[in-house]
């Protein structure tokens, strides 16, 4: 195969329907870049189950006035439960101290709240998650020292469900661009063809290949499929960089939200990429197989 | 070489055969005249012995292959063997003379050795060898069919098929690419040529297969274009 032959017929492909090529470009671009952010949300939402839900499940608010003789009698229970895996006790200047890392990024709402408004607590983690009834039975709200006891879980349950909402849209928005992008490709690839008409009709009669023939148009739609990933990959960059390190530092800092780390962006990189040429160069395929005569 | 046993071709949306019912045999190294008014079915022959289209009944061997039975894959290769000329020339108006010939070799991936030597060779065969470096919107009409003769005949076909390759040119002009037609069929390439210019078919006297209608009416050797001219 002449390396230099096919090259120059791709550059000039693209070249000559700039503007389709850019149009396709774009589109694949942003449906990549949903789908990158879509497998990131999914990446985050099982970092985020593993730091909830392992932890803490329940929470069992202390009353103002309890007595020492009731905490201590609170915490010989807990470690008594067969039903509780593990708790942990805290007060509240940690409470506080927590409250103020985790909304460092609204100063006036911790400059507002007194550093004992926040009640004490024991954050337990369950055996098994789903049996909060059973603790919640144990300790009565409003009754030895106790104000109330409440189900983390479910709150949880509530948070991933609209984490997963997004991650579902998110997706769902990449597939609906991704059909937009695959479409646009057929056009370009028709496009192409046809101004490559005589080109291929001679390739046809002297008895070029069917392959030497498609390689171009199939070369052209994979380059863009791969610029188009190029940018999407920057685009989740640039996210990462603007958007999830400085807008969400503070609740990452304080745990509430995992860090979208490097190592995610670099594993879902050669997705995206393939992805993009992979679904061009298919696109490109099918659409020579069905619409221009090789 | 070639043959067609009982050809019928009938294009999808049409009531009436291009071609009906022709079979024929067309030797090597032989020189033939397909001739025929407009629409009697002369390209629509050509067109079958590139396996460009099938036949909806009977067979065409070409190059002893049955082309009915031939897989798509196996096609590049016929053509490979067949060179073809048309009245509209189909060069690439973007690349020079020489650049036309070699594109030919290098969709086939011939080495480039290959092609720096034999494209000035056919350029001189066919009369162009000052040229190379000509666009074909700088050629007359005479000359851009040698370039696409040139083309048809570099990768030395056994067979060479034109479609009215003198319908655009002047007679004086339509001679000198007869005599270069002729010349390539003296190297024992087989050529077939449509054509309705008589002054041709009746100077050269070589064999006429006549089509009317889709029907082979006639096959002379040593023919001329009207019978009883
Ligand atoms: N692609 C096609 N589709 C439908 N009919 C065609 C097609 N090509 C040719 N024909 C018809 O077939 C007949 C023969 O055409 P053609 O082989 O081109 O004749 P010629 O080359 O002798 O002028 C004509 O009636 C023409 O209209
Ligand atoms: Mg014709």
């Amino acid at each position: 195969m002449r390396v230099n032959f096919v090259l120059s017929e791709v550059a000039t492909g693209l070249r000559r329907n700039l503007t389709m090529t850019v149009a396709m470009i774009l589109t694949t671009a942003i449906s990549l870049g949903l789908m990158g952010t879509g497998l990131l949300i999914a990446g985050m939402i099982s970092d985020m189950k593993e730091i909830y839900y392992d932890k803490v499940q329940v929470s069992i608010f202390l009353a103002d006035d309890v007595t020492d003789e009731q905490r201590a009698a609170i915490d010989q229970q807990l470690s008594g439960s067969p039903e509780v895996a593990n708790h942990i006790y805290e007060s509240k200047d940690e409470a506080y101290a927590r409250f103020q890392q985790q909304f460092s990024q609204q100063p006036e709402l911790v400059q507002n709240t007194p550093p004992d408004a926040l009640p004490e607590s024991f954050r337990v983690e369950l055996v098994n998650p789903e049996r909060y009834s059973v603790i919640a039975a144990e300790f009565p709200n409003g009754q030895n020292g106790v104000d109330q006891v409440r189900d983390e879980g479910d709150f949880l349950d509530r948070l991933f469900s609209l984490l997963n909402g997004a991650r579902n849209a998110t997706i769902a928005v990449a597939v609906v661009q991704a059909l937009a992008a695959l479409l646009l490709i057929s056009n370009t690839i028709q496009l192409a063809a046809f101004n490559r008409r005589n080109e291929t009709n001679i390739m046809r009669l002297v008895g070029a290949s069917r392959w030497y023939t498609q390689l171009p148009f199939i070369l052209e739609a994979a380059l863009a499929g791969l610029i188009g990933a190029l940018l999407a990959i920057g685009g989740l960059v640039v996210t990462k960089i603007l958007f999830v390190d400085k807008t969400l530092a503070g609740p990452i800092r304080a745990g509430i939200i995992p860090p979208v780390d490097w190592g995610a962006i670099a594993f879902i990189s050669p997705v995206i990429a393939a992805a993009g040429v992979g679904l061009a160069a298919v696109a490109a395929y099918v659409t020579l197989r069905l619409y221009v005569r090789i | 070489m070639i043959e067609l046993q009982h050809v019928t071709k009938l294009y999808p949306a049409s009531s009436r055969p291009a071609l009906e019912d022709v079979s024929t045999e067309i030797d090597k190294g032989e020189f033939v005249f397909l001739i025929g008014s407009s629409g009697s079915g002369k390209s629509t022959f050509l067109r079958l012995l590139l396996k460009e289209d099938d036949p909806t009944k009977g067979n065409v061997i070409v190059n002893g292959k049955t082309l009915n039975t031939m897989s798509k894959w196996q096609v590049p290769k016929l053509r490979r063997t067949i060179g073809c000329v048309f009245q509209d020339f189909r060069l690439l108006r973007n690349r020079t003379v020489a650049q036309n010939v070699a594109f030919a070799l290098e969709v086939i991936n011939k080495p480039q050795r290959t092609i720096k030597r034999v494209v000035p060779e056919v350029l001189e065969m066919v009369g162009l060898e000052g040229k190379a470096n000509r666009l074909p919107s700088e050629l007359s009409g005479g000359e851009q069919q040698r370039v696409a003769i040139a083309r048809a005949f570099v990768n030395r076909p056994l067979v060479l098929l034109a479609d009215e390759p003198t319908g655009n040119l002047d007679p004086e002009t339509s001679e000198g690419i007869m005599l270069l037609l002729e010349r390539i069929n003296r190297t024992g390439t087989t050529v077939v040529m449509a054509t309705h210019d008589y002054h041709i078919v009746d100077s050269m006297r070589r064999r006429v297969i006549e089509l009317n209608g889709g029907v082979l009416t006639r096959d002379q050797s040593r023919g001329v274009y009207g019978v009883g001219r």
